[in-house]
């Protein structure tokens, strides 16, 4: 191969971008048939009830109906769960949270549906509440699954705490809280599933994860997973949103469609998606270090609580990547770090765009400044002293192999906002009532799924007899790009330009089960897999350009679309013809490209092992400007750097950065998914605020390449890394700027401002939400009485 | 329910169509004319992925009743190329890089040809005021408050554009 890069580290124009500017690209919502249904569901009325009797007859009797199902309708698995299947379909006789689905509509009309959902009666036996993790957690609490409402609980343990703690010259000891986000992908989830003429059903969705929603399918359905095929639409955003959210959509559009024998058609509204759909879970998480006098870490303690909200989802490994990561990129002989998840009556929560590490870094980046001011240096000094460096040995007795960044990226983070001179000076006071400052955050990440279970993906790389390509791949694009990098990582292995380059949408039944594009796994796994496609697929291409010219194949390249002299790069023949000379010796035009990460280990008592195969690193430095009259905090200036390895396209990895960072400003500033009892108070934008053009600022990017030897021309990861960490940059700005340190976010105006929430008790908003907000009253009006 | 008759320009071509008095423009759009350009994504005019031209006004079709759009023109974002030929407020997203997911890209394209309409050299805060009520998850807005900026509106593209208009017609 050429030794210099042609495509790899350009920033190519995506190759699914054109139809996305011309309103051509469809959408899930955006694929229409004849004869198609509209589907609704009937969610619950309660946070917690006993469904006592269903009775469907009115609604049933409307005309234009032409299915009322019921969770005994479902022929196969009523239940559906990646690690615990405890999640309905459609509940059958008992809800958990206001987003359970009780009964489903299948109508000629949106209209009729509508009317047919309100027809049906329901009478609930309403039970206790649970809204709060650490109330469940206590004996007497509501049980919301089985006999306990635990369900998860990790460790790590290292060294010895107590001889930690006794070595200190003081202890911090510190509480903070994170918030329930939703992932607010602009597109409301959509599938359209048709049953098809081979017994068995096709679904077109906004889909993430498509091959775990096909297992769901099929076990709802009581079909061989050959008889169900999942095909992504073009998706609009997922942050890791469009998983089991979307896996019970299929499931409820397959069963409407099989049973009514027509196409069916499903759409959430916001209000819909915001009340069914998971969120990023909420923690409190308490953690007490030991220090000594000269910044140095002898112990470190943290007791972690998740609310999992109703279902088991991912929580399992959510809180798993918070365990590993509780400690972040610091030295410490002596860990002992236990993460809890518990059952609530909220929404159920799972994997979003960071899966456990915004929580934990909120917590270990405010621990770290409040460390730097109790033994009086800088935060980025704090940083640079107990950071770590290669050969360094994690909490959980991992050694790090690889090139450690950490310092390099907090260094270049800090010059590029003038960090050092800023922060001396923001210190002093201030005049007037807004004040600045500046703050620092810092992140290592395990990149890819890790000891989190198998880990494998495939691409399909087919060249055609004129020389355009054709390519698949188990992981999938959400937005983020991932179809273009691995065109790139093709077209510069197959030294093609990118306009030869067709890539397709995922379908389940052309492509090998990839596992689910999550954990930024999409470049490290799809492209190594790409790559290994294109290879076998040049090698072929290179053995028959050979014999067609009697040269040796080591003599001969690809290169611009040409087979070229690999030496003086004459051409020799273009590549269409080398494509058509394959197809007629009868050689494989076709590279199942297929890879496997690298092993990792896990003691799960003990809370030791490889939990990653590598990691990535990343700083971010804030500057904000907090007005002291009313609290409202303004990001001024904001650097965001990563270690990405190899970025394969320069302008998709800004892109990364700077979306990762706005979504870490609505986590530190803006967003908040509360509930009241289980009923969540925000079921629209106009409540639940996230970032708009006017509150992101110019971001700099900088993007560190060292190239790691695990990934595809040493590419690692981006996509979360990007979000982790600017949450407690501009917390920690907040507290150079005013003296005042805030604990849990988001650091609204409110607590800034008064150094806690405020209540809200009147009504306001959309309303649907004012409809549930009089159901909840109702429901606490007759609380534990039979309605 | 009653139906009532209206004359529309939807992307230069005039229509004569009989609808229901309720119908938003948003519904008329997606469902009725299959322009499923425009986008639905919270009904409520706050994401803005609904927003099309109206008499050259940005607005959120789902709060529009398809009745008032009577005797006026609309712009989506299928009337914005010609066949294949990019305006270069498109050409720029695309060399900016400010698609990702590209659901809010339509009602982005259509809130910024609202301005660069009147405005031919903005200043970025004129784009991001524009641009405000145009909800984006992905990308943290830089790249498209860049490709925004940086769309090259010479004479030559205005009498392109011209060109493209008439044809359009």
């Amino acid at each position: 191969m050429a030794s210099k890069l042609k495509i790899i580290g350009k920033s190519e124009r995506r190759v699914d971008s054109w139809g996305k500017v011309t309103g051509r690209a469809k959408f899930a919502d955006d694929y229409n048939v004849g004869h198609q249904l509209i589907g609704k569901v009937l969610r619950s009325k309660h946070p917690h009830a006993k469904i006592v009797r269903i009775d469907t007859s009115k609604a049933r009797a409307l005309p234009g109906i032409q299915a009322v199902l019921t969770a005994v309708d479902i022929p196969g698995s009523k239940v559906f769960g990646i690690v615990e299947k405890n999640q309905a379909i459609l509940a059958e006789d008992r809800v958990r949270y206001l987003g359970d689905g009780v009964a489903l509509i299948a109508a000629t009309t949106k209209e009729i549906a509508e009317e047919a959902l309100s027809l049906i009666d329901i009478e609930y036996e309403l039970l206790p509440v649970v809204s709060d993790p650490e109330e469940a957690l206590k004996p007497g609490s509501p049980i919301i699954h089985g006999n306990k409402n635990e369900f998860v609980h990790h460790k790590v343990r290292k060294g010895d705490i107590a001889k930690g703690f006794t070595e200190a010259d003081f202890v911090l000891e510190r509480k903070f809280k994170t918030q329930f986000i939703e992932h607010s992908y602009i597109e409301p989830e959509a599938v359209l599933a048709e049953p098809n003429e081979q017994d068995g059903v096709k679904i077109t969705g906004s889909v993430q994860n498509l091959f775990s929603s096909r297992r769901s399918v099929a076990a709802a359905l009581n079909l061989p997973l050959n008889k169900v095929q999942i095909v992504q639409a073009t998706l609009g955003g997922s942050f890791g949103g469009k998983d089991e959210a979307m896996t019970s959509m299929c499931c409820r559009a397959a069963l409407l469609a099989l049973k009514t024998g027509k196409p069916v058609k499903m759409v959430n509204t916001r209000e819909e998606s915001m009340l069914e759909s998971y969120k990023r879970h909420p923690y409190v998480l308490y953690y007490k270090w030991g220090a000594k006098k000269d910044g140095s870490i002898t112990a470190m303690e943290a007791r972690i609580i998740a609310d999992g909200g109703a279902y088991a989802s991912m929580s399992q490994f959510v809180t798993w990547r918070s365990v590993v990561q509780a400690t972040g990129p610091y030295y410490c002989d002596n860990v002992k770090t236990d993460v809890y998840a518990a059952y609530t009556n909220n929404n159920y929560t799972g994997a979003m765009r960071g899966f456990g590490s915004p929580q934990v870094n909120f917590a270990i980046e405010s621990m770290m400044d409040e460390l730097a001011e109790k033994v009086g240096v800088s935060p980025l000094d704090i940083r640079l002293k107990n950071g770590f460096e290669k050969g360094a040995v994690t909490a959980t007795g991992q050694k790090l192999n690889h090139v450690v960044s950490l310092k390099e990226v907090l260094t270049k983070a800090a010059e590029a906002i003038d960090f050092k001179k800023k922060w001396k000076s923001y210190r002093r006071s201030q005049v007037g009532e807004k004040k600045h400052g500046v703050g620092l955050a810092c992140s290592y990440r395990g990149v890819s799924l890790g000891a989190e279970g198998a880990d494998a993906a495939e691409t399909i790389v087919s060249v055609q007899t004129d020389g355009s390509v054709i390519v698949s791949s188990g992981v999938t694009d959400m937005g983020q790009g991932a179809q273009t990098q691995m065109s790139q990582i093709v077209a510069e292995v197959l030294g093609t330009s990118m306009d030869r380059i067709q890539f397709l949408n995922t379908n389940t039944s052309r492509v090998a089960d990839s596992g689910p594009t999550v954990a930024s796994r999409g470049t490290i796994m799809g492209g190594s897999a790409a790559k290994n496609a294109a290879e076998q697929v040049r090698k072929t291409l290179l053995a028959v350009g050979s014999s067609m010219l009697n040269v040796k194949g080591s003599k001969l390249d690809l290169r611009n679309n040409y087979l070229v002299n690999l030496k003086n790069g004459r051409r020799l023949a273009s590549f269409s013809e080398l494509a058509t000379e394959c197809f007629n010796k009868g050689k494989p035009m076709i590279g199942l490209g297929w890879h496997k990460s690298l092993k990792t280990t896990w003691d799960e008592e003990r809370g030791q092992g490889e939990a990653y195969f590598t990691f990535v690193y990343g700083a971010n430095a804030a500057e904000v400007e907090v007005d002291t009259e009313t609290g409202k905090v303004d990001v001024k200036d904001f650097a965001s750097v990563h270690d990405v390895g190899k970025a394969i396209n320069r302008a998709m990895v800004v892109g990364q950065m700077c979306g990762g960072v706005a979504m870490g400003l609505g986590y530190g500033l803006l967003e908040e998914f509360e509930f009241e009892r289980g009923v969540p108070k925000q079921l629209n934008f106009d409540e639940y605020l996230i970032p708009t053009s006017m509150d992101v600022p110019r971001i700099k990017t900088i993007i560190v390449e060292n190239e790691d030897a695990t990934g595809p021309f040493g590419a690692k990861s981006v996509g979360e890394p990007t979000n982790e960490i600017a949450a407690p940059a501009i917390v920690n700005a907040i507290f150079n700027a005013t003296g005042k340190r805030i604990y849990e976010i988001p650091a609204n105006l409110e607590r800034v401002l008064l150094g806690h929430k405020l209540v809200r008790h009147d009504k306001r908003g959309s309303e649907k939400k004012d409809a549930i907000d009089a159901m909840l009253i109702d429901s606490c009006k007759i609380r534990g009485e039979k309605q | 329910m009653k139906t009532i008759a209206i004359k529309v320009t939807i992307n230069k071509k005039q229509q004569q169509l009989v609808i229901k008095p309720n119908l938003t423009l948003l519904d008329l759009l997606r469902e009725e004319l299959g322009l499923t350009g425009t986008k639905c994504g919270c009904e409520i005019g706050e994401c803005g992925a609904c927003t099309v031209l109206l008499n050259g006004q940005a607005v959120n079709s789902c709060l529009v009743l398809a009745p008032q759009v009577d005797g006026q023109e609309i712009v989506t974002v299928e009337g914005l190329a010609v066949g294949n030929l990019l305006t270069p407020l498109q050409d720029s997203f695309l060399d900016h890089d400010a698609v990702h997911c590209g659901f809010c890209t339509p009602g982005m394209l259509m809130s910024a040809q609202g301005l660069l309409d009147h405005s031919l050299d903005p200043t970025e805060s004129d784009v991001r005021t524009a641009i405000s009520g145009n909800l984006c998850r992905c990308s943290g807005y830089q790249q498209i408050v860049d490709a925004i900026k940086d769309t090259k509106v010479s004479v030559n593209d205005t009498n392109k554009a011209r060109i493209h208009t008439e044809k359009r017609t």
